[in-house]
């Protein structure tokens, strides 16, 4: 694990690079990196994450700044920035199932290469998918996902990288920090070793490869 | 009484103690205003959180304390949090005993559409579609018709939800379930007929013969 500066992390992130980003509705996304990869204006960005949050907030500045041109996501409704963009076809849009969603990067993480889910059978979700039956019920073959760059707020990061995370803030974040080649790290609070104790780390160190300086 | 406050308080009648149960937005959200509170049910939020209380006071907000739309919300004391993994485990493997949703069609075999509408607006499924699918008891809580066109109908023309039926669907007119896969009457709304809920129902709806009032 390497400390680095918000500006020195989006660096080594490149124009059409593939990004998953923590967050619901903008709670538990990584803010500084967000307004860093719009003040160096790294575009054609594919972003997964669970939702497009809301102009001005979370992954939503990265449509403000029309950065986007592919979005993974369940739920983009509250953004209407996002909605235009998609009805304009200046971005593809692809919805999945939230709990679908997140099982797939949970697959991508885990060295799965998908999961057999019952949501989505019998409606459009199901179209070009494999459905297969197991004891009568039908379920949908969903591959796996995973990106080259994984964008984490954590509540408690330490001088190791050891993570943990506070109340619904936490949401994607632990799953995605399994599924990227790069994972960078934002926390409220970097705190020394010890301080979370082993039984409160979720994301332990060796999953984190860059921590973004405090102050 | 207002038709979101009639259906919402009907459908606090479904809750029993100890459910886990998770309130989509709209109609549903106002379900958890008529619960009395000796009745003890746990509220699931998707976004990671069991245990959901009110709307904190005014200088009281947690950032990273929010609903599923993002709103801050407090935690009761015996909440938990949890992740998206987790929380999603909770509902398609089949935990959540009660999820109460809104509707745009619901149809006579009980298939629900409620998320998009083509070409007009697709904001996304979010999670209904692993809530319908996964959840114990599946209610939808939604007005009756809108702009005069029934919502209650013989076969959904907008994408579905699932291809599991619902179990129970409150209107501001009735209640409406599905035994041996019949679409039944179950209850009117005070001061409505059953004259009336016909009229303004697109489907086969079974009639029995006593329909009681609604209970509120």
């Amino acid at each position: 694990m390497r400390t680095v500066s918000a500006e020195e992390a989006v660096a080594m992130i490149p124009n059409g690079a593939r990004l998953m980003v923590g967050g619901f509705m903008g709670v538990g996304t990584p803010e500084r990196l967000l307004d860093e990869l719009v003040r160096q204006q790294k575009s054609e960005l594919t972003i997964i994450c669970n939702d497009a949050a809301v102009p001005g907030k979370g992954v939503g500045k990265l449509f403000d700044a029309a950065l986007v041109s592919t979005l993974t996501a369940s739920h983009i409704g509250l953004n209407p920035r996002a909605q235009q963009q998609m009805m304009a076809n200046k971005i593809a849009v692809d919805l999945v199932p939230q709990g679908t969603l997140v099982e797939r990067i949970r697959a991508g993480g885990c060295g799965l290469g998908g999961v057999l889910t019952p949501t989505g059978a019998g409606t459009i979700v199901e179209e070009g998918k494999r459905p297969i039956e197991i004891n009568g019920k039908t379920f949908l073959l969903e591959t796996a996902l995973r990106s080259d760059f994984a964008l984490i707020h954590a509540f408690l990061a330490d001088y190791l990288g050891n993570l943990a995370y506070a109340l619904t803030a936490r949401n994607f974040n632990p799953v995605m920090a399994m599924a990227a080649d790069t994972v960078i790290v934002t926390a409220e609070h970097i705190v020394p070793v010890g301080v979370i104790a082993p039984d409160h780390v979720v994301t332990p160190a060796p999953l984190v490869d860059y921590l973004v300086a405090n102050g | 009484m207002d038709a979101q406050t009639l259906i919402a308080r009907r459908v606090a009648l479904e809750l029993r103690p100890g459910n886990l149960v998770n309130l989509g937005i709209g109609i549903p959200t106002l379900v958890a205003n008529y619960i009395p509170p000796e009745l003890k049910v746990f509220f699931q939020s998707e976004n990671g959180l069991i245990g959901t209380g009110p709307i904190p006071e005014q200088g009281m907000v947690h950032p990273h304390l929010t609903d599923a739309g993002g709103r801050p919300i407090s935690a009761l004391p015996g909440a938990s949090t949890f992740d998206s993994a987790m929380s999603f485990g909770l509902i398609r493997g089949g935990h959540v005993d009660v999820t109460v949703l809104g509707g745009l069609q619901v149809d006579c075999e009980g298939h629900l559409a409620n998320w998009m509408i083509p070409g007009k607006m697709v904001p996304g499924m979010g999670g209904a579609m692993d809530l319908v699918t996964g959840a114990k008891r599946v209610i939808v809580a939604m007005q009756h018709a809108a702009k005069g066109k029934s919502k209650i109908v013989q076969k959904c023309s907008l994408p579905l939800t699932s291809s599991r039926p619902v179990d129970l669907v409150v209107t501001d007119l009735a209640v409406i379930s599905f035994p041996g896969g019949q679409m039944t009457l179950l209850e009117t709304a005070p001061g409505v007929s059953v004259a009336e809920v016909m009229a303004v129902t697109e489907a086969d709806l079974l009639i029995p013969e006593t329909v009681p009032q609604m209970r509120i």
